[in-house]
Formats: C-alpha cells, sequence, structure tokens
C-alpha cells in the first residue's frame, strides 16, 4: 500500500516536473519559432560567457530569475484574496490533467508491472473534460480580481468562449470514444498498434480537427486570442497582475497547449506506440522479432510519445504565428454554428459506422 | 481509513455550505457553492459513483456556476440595506425552521438503522452500467430532457434578451 | 465503509442550510444558490442509497435532476436578468409589491 502510493507519488512528480520544463522550454521555443516566421532573430541577448545553450540560458535562468524577482503590483482597490486564487485556480487544473495522459505502456521494474499513467480512472478521458470546466474560474476571477472594468470584460468573453469550445471539444471526444469503444486511454493507444495506417487520425480526421481546434480555442491561443489578445487588450484578463502571478498565467497558456498536444497526440497519432514495436521488440514484415530489454523497449515509447507532443506542440506554434486573430462573434459563430453541427454530424456518422460496419 | 475521509469531506462540506448562506459578499458565496460542488463530487466517488461525480464537476460546478457568476458579476450590483434581510423575527423563526428540519430528518434517519453498503460490483458507477440503464431502461425520459434543454435554451434567450429598443 | 445513514443525515443537514439561506438572504441570486444548495443536497441522498442498493436507477435520477437543474438554473437566471434589467434592484424584498 505504502510502496503503491511512493510509485504514484513518483509518476505524478515526474509528469508534473516534466510538464512544467517543457512548458519554460515552449516560451522561448515560441519567440525563436516566431523569429523565424517574421525573418527575424528572435532573442539571443540571454548568454553566460558567450554560451547561449539553444534557449536553455534563457528559459532556465534568465526567465524565471526575471518572474521571480519582478515586484507584485496589486491594484490598491483589489480584492486581495481573489487576486490571489485566481492564477493558482488557474494553473492546477492544467497541470492535474496530465493524471490521465498515459505517457509509455507498463514499466516491469523489480517485479512490478508500473503502468506509465499517472491514474487509472473509470472515467478516462471524461476527466479532460472536468478539468477543462474547472479551468474556466481561473479566467473569470482573473477579471473579476483586478476590478478594471476591460480585465473584467476579457475574463467573461475568454470564459464565454471556453465553454463554448468544450462542447466541440466534447463532440471530437465522443467520436473518439465510439470508435475506439472505451474511455480508458490506455486501451486508446493499445487499440492504435502496428504502423501508422493504424492510428486514429485515419478512422477519425474531422474529431481530429475537431479537438484541435477546440484545443486551441480552450487555451485561447491565436486565432483565438481576442480575450488575451496581445496587441489591443494589454493582456486582457490578467492585465493587472505581475511577477509570479503572471508567470502563472502564462505558464497556464503553454501547459495547455502541451495538454492539447498530449490528448491529440494519445487519441489520434498513436501515443507512445513506435511503429512496428511491440513489447518484446521491432516485429518486422515476415515474424522476424527484432528482440530489445525490456528497458528500451519503455525508453523508446516514452521518446516516441515526447517527440509527437513536441512535435504538436510545433504545430500550434506555427499557426499562431500564420493566421490572423477572429474577431469575438466570428469566434463564437464559428463554435456554436461551425463546429457543434459538424461534430454532432461526425457523433452520427462514427455511430452509424460503427454499428454497421463492426 | 474511509471514515476519516468523509469525516473530513462532510466537515469542508458544511463550513462551504454556511459560507455560502452567510457571507455578505454574493463573488464569495457562489465561489463556496463551486467549493461545495467539488467536495459532493469528492463524496461521489467515495460512493464509487464515478461517472455522476464527473458530470457533477463538468456540468454543476463547470457551466451552471460559471453561468451564476457571470451574472452576479454583470448585474448583482448591490445595492442598499444590506445583504441579510432585517427584522429579528424572521431570523428567529429561520434559524428554527432550519435547526428542526435538519434535527428532524436526522432522527428519521438515525432512527430507521441504514446499514453499511456491502462491498459492492466492480460496475456499479461505470461508464458503461449507467449509459446501458441510459439508453434502454430509461431512453424516454433521456430523450424528454434533451428536449426540456432545448426548451430551456430558447426560453433564456428570449427572456433575455429583452425587447429591442425602439 | 461508511454507513449509509452518515451521508444521508449530511444530506439533511446541507438541505437545512439551503433553507435557511432562502430564508434569511434579500440577494435573489443568492436565495437562487441556496436552492442549487439544496438541490444537490437531494443528489447526495440519492447516490447514497443507490450505493446501498447497487441499483442504477438512483444515478440515472441523479442525471436527471442535475439536467433538470441546468434547465432550472438558466430560464431563472434570464427570469432574474430581466426582472433586473426592468426594477433595477437585485433584492427580494424590494420586488415584492406588483406595481408599473
Amino acid at each position: 500500500m505504502g510502496i503503491d502510493l511512493a510509485i504514484v507519488a513518483a509518476k505524478a512528480v515526474v509528469v508534473v516536473l516534466m510538464v512544467l520544463s517543457l512548458a519554460g522550454l515552449l516560451g522561448w521555443v515560441e519567440r525563436k519559432g516566431s523569429a523565424l516566421v517574421q525573418d527575424r532573430i528572435g532573442a539571443n541577448r540571454a548568454s553566460v560567457l558567450g554560451f547561449a545553450g539553444l534557449g536553455l540560458v534563457n528559459t532556465m535562468l534568465a526567465d524565471p530569475i526575471k518572474f521571480l524577482t519582478k515586484e507584485d503590483v496589486v491594484p490598491a482597490t483589489v480584492d486581495r484574496r481573489l487576486h490571489l486564487l485566481a492564477p493558482c485556480l488557474n494553473l492546477f487544473p492544467a497541470l492535474v490533467t496530465f493524471a490521465v495522459i498515459p505517457f509509455g505502456d507498463v514499466l516491469r521494474l523489480g517485479g512490478r508491472e508500473i503502468p506509465l499513467q499517472v491514474a487509472q480512472l473509470n472515467i478516462g478521458v471524461l476527466y479532460v473534460l472536468v478539468m477543462a470546466s474547472v479551468g474556466v474560474y481561473g479566467v473569470v476571477l482573473g477579471g473579476w480580481a483586478s476590478n478594471n472594468r476591460w480585465s473584467l470584460l476579457g475574463g467573461l468573453r475568454g470564459s464565454a468562449q471556453m465553454i463554448s469550445y468544450e462542447i466541440a471539444m466534447g463532440l471530437g471526444l465522443i467520436s473518439a470514444i465510439l470508435f475506439y469503444g472505451t474511455v480508458d486511454l490506455q486501451e486508446m493507444v493499445r487499440a492504435q498498434a502496428g504502423g501508422p495506417l493504424a492510428w486514429g487520425f485515419v478512422y477519425q480526421p474531422v474529431a481530429l480537427l475537431l479537438l484541435l481546434t477546440s484545443g486551441i480555442a480552450e487555451s485561447k491561443r491565436v486565432p483565438f486570442d481576442l480575450p488575451e489578445s496581445e496587441s489591443e487588450l494589454v493582456s486582457g484578463y490578467f492585465t493587472e497582475y505581475s511577477g509570479v502571478k503572471h508567470l502563472m498565467f502564462f505558464m497556464t497558456d503553454f501547459v495547455e497547449v502541451i495538454i492539447v498536444s498530449g490528448l491529440v497526440a494519445t487519441i489520434f497519432f498513436g501515443g507512445w506506440q513506435v511503429p512496428y514495436l511491440g513489447p518484446q521488440g521491432f516485429e518486422l514484415a515476415g515474424g522476424r522479432i527484432v528482440a530489445l530489454p525490456h528497458l528500451v523497449v519503455a525508453l523508446l515509447q516514452v521518446a516516441a510519445f515526447t517527440v509527437k507532443v513536441v512535435a504538436l506542440c510545433w504545430f500550434q506554434i506555427m499557426i499562431r504565428w500564420t493566421v490572423p486573430r477572429f474577431r469575438y462573434d466570428q469566434l463564437m459563430r464559428l463554435g456554436w454554428k461551425g463546429l457543434v453541427p459538424i461534430g454532432l454530424a461526425n457523433v452520427m456518422v462514427t455511430a452509424l459506422a460503427v454499428v454497421g460496419l463492426g | 481509513m474511509a471514515l476519516a475521509v468523509f469525516g473530513l469531506l462532510a466537515a469542508l462540506l458544511l463550513v462551504g455550505a454556511l459560507v455560502v448562506v452567510l457571507h455578505p459578499d454574493s463573488v464569495y458565496s457562489a465561489l463556496a457553492l463551486v467549493g461545495v460542488m467539488a467536495l459532493l463530487a469528492a463524496l461521489f466517488v467515495t460512493l464509487d459513483a464515478h461517472l455522476i461525480a464527473a458530470f457533477q464537476v463538468i456540468v454543476y460546478a463547470g457551466a451552471i456556476m460559471v453561468l451564476f457568476l457571470f451574472v452576479i458579476m454583470l448585474i448583482g450590483r448591490p445595492g442598499s440595506g444590506g445583504p441579510f434581510a432585517r427584522g429579528k423575527l424572521l431570523w428567529a423563526a429561520s434559524g428554527l425552521g432550519a435547526a428542526a428540519l435538519a434535527v428532524g430528518l436526522g432522527t428519521m434517519v438515525a432512527r430507521s438503522a441504514l446499514p453499511t453498503p456491502d462491498a459492492g460490483r466492480a460496475e456499479f458507477g461505470t461508464t458503461t452500467t449507467l449509459a446501458r440503464a441510459l439508453f434502454t431502461t430509461c431512453l424516454l425520459p433521456f430523450e424528454l430532457t434533451s428536449v426540456l434543454l432545448l426548451i430551456a435554451v430558447v426560453g433564456a434567450v428570449v427572456l433575455a434578451k429583452g425587447r429591442p429598443r425602439a | 465503509m461508511v454507513p449509509t445513514g452518515y451521508y444521508v443525515i449530511l444530506a439533511a443537514a446541507l438541505f437545512a442550510i439551503g433553507a435557511l439561506g432562502v430564508l434569511i438572504r434579500r440577494n435573489v441570486i443568492v436565495i437562487f444558490m441556496a436552492i442549487e444548495l439544496m438541490l444537490n443536497a437531494v443528489n447526495l441522498a440519492f447516490v447514497a442509497f443507490a450505493r446501498q442498493l447497487g441499483s442504477t436507477d438512483g444515478q440515472v435520477f441523479v442525471l436527471f435532476v442535475m439536467t433538470v437543474a441546468a434547465a432550472e438554473a438558466a430560464v431563472g437566471l434570464a427570469i432574474i436578468i430581466a426582472v433586473i434589467r426592468n426594477r433595477e434592484s437585485v433584492f427580494a424584498d424590494q420586488n415584492a409589491l406588483l406595481r408599473w
């Protein structure tokens, strides 16, 4: 009992640390990626003795030091408890969502089978919807606690956008659940074994588009970022936050990018599946097996998952710097009149296909 | 162990409910109600009703309470006269009434000697069990509920939109 | 396992606190929130009994209560918005008279 608890705690700590590191790194990747798109050099001033280490100095030293040592400016007329609560309420559901995303198969260590997924829940992928629902409160409170009319409007708009796109996300997830026949994410990944043509995106392309679009809209990234539009509303609902609180809001943005990438990779791109890699080693055509030790197999699977997540994060960053921003009514129209009917039609077609073709 | 978890959740629930009812600021009341709903979802998980717990958070805490917060933040301006009703008689009567209700219900429950539930089947609160019941036995209420939701959406839009200004 | 009676007593206490809220608060939105608290207490009792009997009917009922509460919250808040827009007052005792 104690050992099991310790193992779960260790998994949780590993996942949270990896996610936070990747989120920090994504900040630098975003700046360099935008520089690539806009044909300029980007951030290149932070370096230690001339060594900039591919952005590691910027991310691991400069940015944290900057955010942690900045003065925490709290406006005088603000409700201090809500002002403190809002960034925490924003970051917590985003981080906790990773409890259901599997980053590998099982790890056999010292006679134990450790599933590489922090929590094996009954409700599986519905947990992601639960945490997406809770994530709305950080935005609403951030706007309200700023005691600033435009932050409030930005916060209310942002939360209205989030709950609208939750529906599209739910419909996309329903089609995926119908297709795989299970709510459990680990089972979904196991069903995608054997080469890229067995992955989810071949069978559920519409659900992939739905999930990707609504995921980007949920995290309020461009092209859906009018609530926080950095060129128009300063920072929208988190204008009045500085220092560590701003870091928490900012980090939530990147953590949600990683969530969307992780979810899409798991459901549609095979998760931790490496093409033709089975539990014993590479299974090539003709029945030959290139045997590999178990730890190498597990490492390859985790590496494959990481590569897919990073690739999808890069894709989202490229979208940000390519596509112009939606106006708010266009955004809501897309969510309600565009994605919801498409999602419903997809659910119906998937259900007919599953029942008809077996 | 299970009793300790239940005790902790129950204590937090009662504190949260009292904050909902007694705090003068309506935003704090709404946030306390969100906390109460999340704690109730935790209680549902201890009762093995996992899907209901997920729905509790998605529907209640994630949608309905956000709607409440919207209305409070946009329109619920605090007026004059304070948040609580005036009149000692009203307070005394309400307090006595609520206490009588709680005590009455509590003694009724305590006297009926409800047993401890047994270990139970593993598929008590899973998605498949509930879905099977919803789509076979209770299909008609399910479809009627969807019509009800449609009516509610149309009604809410009509009511909140108001008359176009001439 | 925790006896079912404990859950039901907790539900009764929550229900009583909700009833107290309806009686002593003036702000109609907070009154509505107290009503939601009562609905949640009833949900808790339903799930506790369903767990004791091992039946799915209790859970299905909870689902319907949740859905109806959602519909009621939407329409109720729309009514409140319409009343506030016309009367400029959010307090129950100031909206007590039927007048123009």
